[in-house]
């Protein structure tokens, strides 16, 4: 990388003020809002307030809804990136074996990706709506009883589902990217010393699309715990009892519907601890480790 | 062109200046769509009536949205003199002491025309405390009611003018409607926190906690795990087995009205201030209104439903005439005129005796608009019908919902359900009294 040598000290301050500011104010200082707020017991209107030291912690880690919301998060954390991955690396490998209308059909898979998270939960929130909906009256036909109202795992399954349907495209266009940085030779040469189609994924194009793999990996779990809020809001509310209660949902249900900020704020801070983890392990371990 | 603009200058700030003598008196509140119209309608109706203040409405979203933007501007300093909270946030307005400043209390100082005895108690009730003052002023207040298919009821050979009055002939029609085909499930309801345990508790003169349901103080914890209560859970439970009950899903069970209106489901308790929207989906069927079941073993059942809906409370820290306008906005809101006229639009109540009786005509040309009204003043309110008062009552309206959807997927009983209710809720109420200290 090329080093930008400032002649005048000042001036690289000055550039980086903007972007400093807006860090500070929408980032350091709220977090710092919500790590104070951790440690007090404060009534709705802030009247009253005490200092009650880890309090606030340790009653999360006795509540076994807040247990139940850790359980539901790796659940779906991992649902959503296993099934957007897997049908995005699908949709992208047939891409790249296409000759003609790939551009095309590159356009149309993209398009959900413009769809906002809260759009995406009203639309499968349509689709899946027991009373109205679409498919189960289809499920019907098969003698499943779908109702996601009342049935935990339905429920899942339809945030799963409306969670990843968004993130394939996104997946999907790093993955073609990735793609078609393997050069062709590579995997000629290996037909040529007679590896079928499935031997050649496995072997070459796997291995060496993995910088791209890991690299979304981290994209998604980040991406299905944290910006997954609107989908939820949208579709089960967290229920049926708090079978999809993730814990972002769980730090607005609490903190912004039930008024008990000590109690949010702590979520929080455990939410801001697992973000800095995941970004640690995404510079120091997945940037250097994966060979390129 | 120039005398033309110099006499809309002048104007203009004629305008400006006459609007500026006026004290703007902000109101924040949770009506949307046509509710929201006619609010401001009142509210023009109030600002023309007199010279000395201007009400402004603000539409802050839905009630917990509302409620958390003025807890939110309180701290920062920027309150609303008036907002409007839902009936389940009365516990924490109540003990925001410093925060609000009581009706009666304000309706005092501002020397305004104010009798507390005109107020019916069942809706004021709600809003007192322990001696009786008015904390609160009540806005929109409705009670559950139930509505039935009578088209549906005349198909399974049932008196489509007979309403079920029990629990017992509940069970009993929805059987015939399901065996002669005329609909698939026999009733749903919205809101089973509100409905099925609170007003179902008030109905049947049960308590559903200590200290008078919450009224005596923030010592107060849930006992609404009762032989009744786990009695009637575990019918529900029965029945959605059954099919003869389907749920329509948490907090206000956005999904049971579609039910009722595809025909699906005959009948639905659901709150009076639906009456409009019930209406005008039951096109292809005739309507009717009826009274909430009880089961007629349990003694002192019919006692009398409780209400739900929002009250207006008043914020500290404004600039006094602030107040004055206040005092003198809700003069105006308690008219027995705007009440009427506010209620028989609505399908909410009407909050004075004198709004009723001012009702009598509307009622007439409207059958079982009443019933609502009729349901809250059957009986004078006891300690278990006059409402109920506790703090995280908010959260504690999700655990109801959390333990019925256990229940209803097998994981409990109705007992071990309303035992998770109390026990659950027992733990929030322990942690509001000890914020509050």
């Amino acid at each position: 990388m090329k080093r930008t040598i400032f002649s005048n000290q000042l001036l690289p301050w000055l550039l980086l003020a903007p972007q400093l500011a807006i860090t500070f104010i929408f980032f350091l200082w709220p977090a710092g809002q919500a790590i104070k707020q951790s440690f007090l017991r404060e009534d709705a209107f802030g009247i009253n307030s005490s200092f009650v030291g880890l309090a606030n912690f340790t009653a999360l880690l006795d509540s076994p809804e807040y247990l139940n919301s850790l359980k539901v998060t790796a659940v779906f954390a991992i649902s959503v990136t296993v099934v957007s991955m897997g049908v995005a690396l699908l949709l992208a490998v047939a891409v790249d074996r296409m000759l003609k209308s790939s551009r095309t059909y590159t356009t149309l898979l993209v398009w959900p990706y413009a769809v906002a998270p809260a759009v995406a939960g009203i639309l499968w929130w349509f689709i899946f709506n027991p009373t109205v909906g679409v498919m189960p009256y289809v499920l019907e036909v098969i003698g499943y009883d779908w109702n996601h109202i009342s049935s935990k795992t339905d429920a899942m399954i339809l945030v799963v589902i409306a969670s990843a349907w968004k993130q394939i495209s996104y997946n999907f266009l790093f993955f073609v990217a990735g793609l078609q940085a393997i050069p062709a030779s590579m995997r000629e040469a290996a037909a040529i010393d007679g590896a079928g189609p499935v031997r050649r994924f496995f072997d070459i194009t796997f291995p060496l699309l993995s910088p791209t793999t890991f690299f979304l990996l981290v994209v998604n779990i980040v991406y299905s715990m944290f910006e997954t809020f609107a989908v939820i809001d949208a579709t089960t509310e967290g229920g049926p009892a708090q079978a999809t209660n993730i814990m972002v949902y769980k730090v607005y249900f609490d903190g912004f519907i039930g008024q008990n900020l000590g109690s949010s704020a702590a979520q929080s801070v455990i939410l801001m601890l697992i973000v800095i983890s995941l970004t640690v392990i995404q510079f120091r371990w997945v940037e250097k480790k994966v060979e390129y | 062109m120039s005398k033309l603009f110099t006499v809309s200058a002048v104007a203009l700030i004629a305008s400006l200046s006459a609007a500026q003598a006026k004290t703007d008196v902000q109101w924040w509140h949770a009506m949307g769509g046509e509710l929201g119209a006619k609010l401001e309608e009142i509210v023009k109706g109030f600002n023309e009536s007199q010279d000395e203040y201007n009400v402004v409405p603000s539409y802050k979203g839905t009630y917990p949205e509302t409620m958390t933007a003025a807890i939110a501007a309180f701290r920062a300093k920027e309150q609303p003199a008036i907002v409007q909270v839902f009936e389940v946030g009365t516990g924490t307005m109540m003990a925001a002491e410093g925060a609000i400043i009581p009706v009666y209390q304000l309706m005092q100082d501002q020397g305004a025309n104010f009798d507390p005895n005109a107020f019916l108690p069942a809706v004021v009730g709600y809003y007192t405390d322990t001696d009786g003052n008015m904390l609160s002023m009540p806005f929109n207040s409705s009670t559950p009611i139930l509505y039935y298919n009578k088209s549906v009821f005349e198909k399974a050979g049932l008196d489509p003018e007979q309403p079920p009055k029990t629990w017992a002939e509940m069970e009993e029609f929805s059987k015939k409607i399901m065996e002669s085909d005329a609909a698939s499930c026999g009733f749903t309801t919205g809101w089973v926190s509100w409905i099925q345990t609170e007003n179902f508790s008030a109905w049947h003169n049960q308590p559903i906690g200590t200290e008078q349901n919450g009224f005596g103080g923030p010592e107060a914890r849930l006992t609404m795990n009762g032989p009744a209560q786990v009695k009637h859970w575990g019918n529900l439970k029965k029945w959605a087995d059954e099919g003869i009950f389907k749920y329509g899903g948490p907090v206000g069970g956005d999904n049971a009205p579609p039910m009722f209106y595809s025909q699906e489901c005959a009948m639905i308790m659901n709150s009076s201030a639906s009456r409009a929207g019930v209406i005008a989906n039951a096109k292809d069927f005739d309507l009717g209104f009826g009274m909430l079941p009880y089961y007629d073993d349990i003694e002192g059942a019919p006692q009398n439903s409780i209400i739900g809906g929002a009250t207006l409370w008043v914020l500290s820290g404004r600039p006094d005439e602030e107040y004055a306008g206040a005092a003198k906005f809700f003069e105006y809101l308690s008219s027995p005129e705007v009440q009427a006229d506010w209620a028989s639009f609505s399908g909410y109540l009407p909050i004075t005796e004198a709004a009723g009786e001012e009702m009598a005509g509307f009622f007439e040309e409207n059958p079982g608009a009443d019933t609502g009204l009729r349901q809250i003043t059957l009986n004078e309110p006891t300690e278990n019908s006059k409402g109920l008062r506790f703090g995280n009552y908010v959260q504690i309206r999700g655990i109801i919902d959390e333990e019925f959807e256990q229940m209803l997927s097998g994981d409990k009983d109705a007992q071990g359900a309303l035992d998770g209710v109390v026990e659950r809720g027992n733990k929030l109420l322990e942690d509001f009294q000890a914020q509050s200290q």
